[in-house]
């Protein structure tokens, strides 16, 4: 709202009260602009915004567009940086997730069991043949104790079997004088005559 | 958003998953089914991210453009 005036007349309808109301009343912006830097009049002070002269009022106004636009570029940075955020964190979640131990190394917890069979089957290996030598080692024992009450070894300390067909001659009324009997010694047999 | 609530349950679905696999407590069926399952739902989480990204890439890609044309012109 301007007014290239020249005199003081020319400003007097800008202090007429239904100006100032329509002023007032108005849904848009007023930036008042009417008369010289030093006159005032009560448009002036009724309007949004007062300029102390035409130019400098356009200035005003152009410059309130150049905020809104500074503005709306502010705010679509920020919707652009919000976005590009919020999928950020979704992806940051899923790769979390997947670094897990259950999806990076799924066999880990087959690879477990089958070593824990590989032991068990060592163990049952070396248990056995553990068992064997024990009784291997018994054995050897037995046997050597066997052979040490065979009677084939006392032959070897100097004892003979004395036998008449085949049989062993357990007593002296056993044989007759004059009778043959079969002397077994370790290394063989002899015949011998009764005296 | 549809996509982004169906991204929400999936990857809560997932990481529950995670967590019960490597508690370490099911029976070797159970735990070869949930990675099966689990394998799913990666794919799916995998795909609703990649078409997210392309989607707003451009977009931004698009805006840009935008804006360098309103530069020129003034």
């Amino acid at each position: 709202m301007q007014e290239d005036g020249g005199s003081l007349e020319d400003l007097w309808p800008f202090n007429e009260e239904i100006v100032a109301r329509a002023i007032f009343e108005s849904k848009l912006p007023i930036i008042s602009a009417v008369g010289h830097e030093t006159d005032f009049t009560i448009a002036d002070f009724v309007a949004d915004l007062r300029a102390p002269t035409p130019s400098a009022a356009a200035e005003l106004a152009v410059s309130d567009v150049e905020e809104l636009k500074l503005k709306l570029l502010g705010y679509n940075n920020r919707l652009k940086l919000a976005l590009k955020k919020k999928v950020e964190l979704m992806r940051l979640r899923y790769e979390k997730c997947m670094a897990s131990r259950a999806f990076k190394d799924p066999l880990q917890r087959i690879n477990e069991q089958y070593i824990r069979i590989d032991m068990m089957v060592k163990s049952l290996q070396h248990n056995i043949i553990n068992k064997y030598k024990d009784r291997k080692n018994e054995m050897i024992t037995l046997v050597s104790k066997l052979d040490s009450l065979s009677p084939l070894k006392t032959l070897t300390r100097g004892y003979c079997i004395a036998q008449i067909d085949g049989k062993a001659v357990k007593s002296i009324n056993d044989v007759k004088k004059d009778e043959e009997v079969d002397l077994r010694f370790i290394d063989g047999k002899k015949k011998a005559k009764i005296l | 958003m549809k996509e982004e609530a169906n991204f929400e349950e999936t990857i809560k679905n997932l990481e529950q998953i995670a967590n019960e696999l490597e508690k370490d407590d099911l029976n070797l069926d159970e735990s070869v089914a949930k990675f099966e399952q689990g394998m799913k739902l990666s794919k799916i989480c995998n795909d609703i991210l990649e078409n997210a990204e392309k989607r707003i890439s451009i977009l931004i890609k698009k805006d840009d453009g935008v804006d360098e044309e309103n530069f020129n012109v003034e």
